[in-house]
């Protein structure tokens, strides 16, 4: 039955098939003719007789921005594609290359599109480009011929040089700060409180004589929240050796998992407690999301961990984790740079690290002068956006119709007074 | 060297990454797609790396008899069960040219009647922890809390259309209060406190990026902890 079921559907299909063969097939046969080699200056007037409007205004231009293998051609569309006889199918775009007089077809688009890159071209040859308009019935327009065009290489994308500035601003301030550091220039830097409640907290845990759960975010190793998570692991894990307690890390990536037991049990050679690593607290769990947080939760449920961290890249699963470990009673540090997931941490959790002091982290609790100095090199960064902020708020306030306009004050004025029931 | 093998890769990969924003064509294009391709082959192999993992720790588990070694069997007999099923339904597929997940297949059964309703359970806890969560929060024990609590409720009753129709009901029908009050709210401060975070996420990303790239920052392959 199944046999006969799959046969039918087989025949089905190959009507089907066959049906949309013969309509394209008798769509594109006049399309067909036109790929052969054609010259402009040929077209007969068989040809032209019926034939739509041609597109106008046939523009070819070097590909900005690459190697110099690519040319972008438009036109204005046709009149009886837009108005007119509306009969236009779509268009046919020919290129030759420069002193040969014979143009080739090298494609087509559909109606109502003004635009076709032609790419895999030679670097430093020049091109020429027309366009004709053609209708179903197989009727072609005479070809609109373009400038010539010669492909040049350009290695910079000059549309991310504002970009590029910004990034050598800040890089050049980080530098600079990592660089004065090292020379033995004192850092100020404000106090993060989630970062010093990590020695309490695994204290805490320590005295309690329960475990330290750490999730570095649900995120493989490419997230660099991900590798923040672990900077920070490796500092959570060198005081969890030195102070003799345990900690579980449950990943849900399995790149994620390897390079946790690497940095954890590094952390234990430098503490100088390698016989007390034990790898098969760091274990991968699962790729499924929901299925980690159950596991996740069942750990918690578990073992009752004192202390809980979640420092990475977290998306639904942040306030069923976070709640749970509220519930069990651990003391809780997140930190994400996931804006949306932030109040949830913040509501659950007794500290949270908001967006950039989770980048912070590592560099803050290393008390290295180099890693300090790229902290304050940031800084210069936030005076650059808070200029800017400020120019643009005044830039767009004085530029806008309402801007600086007294009607607009009294408007609004009147309107929050009329709320409140002013004026009756 | 095992250090410092990772750090040379990584500054290289960075350097490439970076520069091909810039310059998104040979030879730097190039490279990141290269490096793209590395990235979804150590992630395939990847897959069974953390299968491994998985078995020989629920294994281990339950060989020594330690404290919810159960949970190890059944972890072990739910993965053997789904790959069973699971090649099953491809060498089906392969053999009869159809999808391993068309309708009627065993792996669509188990995707359809244990996989999707498990983690729909999972996600639909995430009704009532906002519930408790908000409770904790919207207490009004400090000044920032109660002006949380504030914003919250004209939030909420905006986002709801429980109040606009009782403000109408009382003839005023011209300013639909409570909605606009919440869109204002979530269009001007919510959206400038957002934008602060992630101008903030981004100079973070730069800063950590480069102390990657440059090797100040290595304790993510296992060194200066």
């Amino acid at each position: 039955m199944s046999r006969l079921s799959r046969l039918s559907i087989s025949r089905k299909t190959f009507l089907t098939s066959l049906l949309s063969l013969l309509v394209f097939a008798a769509y594109s046969a006049p399309l067909l003719a036109q790929d052969s080699d054609i010259s402009v200056t040929d077209s007969t007037s068989a040809e032209l007789e019926g034939a739509p409007a041609a597109p106008t205004n046939v523009l070819a231009v070097d590909h900005k921005y690459d190697i110099g293998e690519a040319v972008d051609v438009s036109w204005d569309l046709s009149f009886d594609d837009t108005a007119g006889m509306r009969n236009v199918a779509g268009y046919i775009i020919y290129r030759s290359v420069a002193g040969s007089a014979e143009f080739d077809s090298i494609g087509a688009v559909f109606s109502l599109t003004s635009s076709f890159a032609d790419i895999g071209l030679t670097r430093g040859e020049t091109y020429q480009y027309s366009v004709s308009s053609y209708t179903l019935s197989g009727q072609v327009s005479e070809p609109i011929v373009s400038a010539e065009v010669t492909t040049e290489r350009e290695w910079f994308d000059w549309d991310e040089v504002w970009v590029f500035i910004l990034l050598v601003l800040i890089g050049g301030s980080v530098m600079y700060f990592i660089y004065h550091a090292r020379k033995g220039k004192q850092m100020f830097l404000r106090k993060i409180a989630g970062l010093q409640a990590v020695e309490e907290a695994i204290g805490r845990a320590t005295e309690m004589g329960r475990p330290i759960l750490f999730i570095p975010g649900i995120h493989d190793m490419d997230d660099v929240q991900t590798i923040a998570g672990m900077t920070i692991l490796a500092k959570v894990a060198k005081q969890v050796a030195e102070y003799e307690s345990r900690i579980f890390v449950p990943t849900r990536a399995s790149l994620a998992m390897t390079a946790a037991r690497e940095t954890v049990r590094e952390a234990y050679m430098t503490a100088g407690r390698v016989d007390a690593y034990r790898a098969d607290d760091i274990y991968y769990v699962t790729d499924e999301q929901f299925g980690y947080v159950a596991a996740v939760n069942g750990i918690m449920t578990r073992d009752k961990p004192a202390t809980c961290f979640y420092l990475g890249a977290f998306f639904a699963e942040s306030l069923i984790l976070a709640e749970t470990g509220n519930s069990i009673g651990a003391i809780q540090i997140a930190g994400t740079a996931q804006p949306a997931q932030l109040p949830f941490f913040v509501a659950a959790c007794d500290y949270t690290l908001i967006g950039e002091e989770l980048f912070a982290a590592s560099a803050y609790l290393s008390g290295e002068a180099k890693q300090l100095g790229s902290l304050k090199g940031q800084d210069v960064g936030k005076v650059i956006a808070m200029a800017a902020v400020l120019i643009g708020a005044v830039l767009a306030t004085l530029g806008s119709e309402e801007g600086m306009n007294i009607e607009t004050f009294r408007g609004a004025f009147h309107g929050i007074w009329s709320v409140f029931g002013g004026g009756q | 060297m095992k250090r410092e093998i990772p750090l040379i890769i990584t500054s290289i990969a960075g350097i490439v990454f970076a520069v091909s924003y810039f310059i998104p064509h040979y030879p730097f294009g190039k490279a990141e797609n290269i490096f793209g391709d590395w990235i979804s082959i150590v992630s395939a192999f990847a897959i069974w790396l953390g299968m491994l993992n998985l078995g020989e720790v629920s294994l281990r588990k339950i060989i020594r008899k330690t404290e919810g070694w159960q949970l190890g069997v059944i972890v072990l007999v739910s993965m053997l069960v789904m790959l069973i099923i699971g090649f099953s339904s491809v060498f089906n597929a392969i053999s009869s040219g159809t999808s391993h997940m068309a309708p009627g297949t065993g792996l669509k059964w188990m995707y359809d009647y244990t996989f999707s309703p498990l983690s729909a359970t999972m996600f639909s806890m995430l009704a009532f922890f906002v519930a408790s969560a908000s409770y904790r929060a919207f207490r009004a024990r400090s000044l920032e809390a109660t002006l949380l609590l504030v914003t919250a409720f004209f939030v909420m009753v905006g986002r709801v259309p429980l109040l606009d129709p009782i403000v109408n009901a009382l003839g005023i029908t011209d300013f639909p209060f409570f909605s606009a009050v919440a869109d204002w709210i979530m269009t001007y401060p919510n959206s400038a406190g957002q934008r602060a975070i992630m101008i903030g996420i981004a100079l973070g990303i730069t800063s950590s990026s480069l102390r990657i790239i440059l090797g100040i920052e290595r304790s993510h392959v296992g060194g200066d902890a």
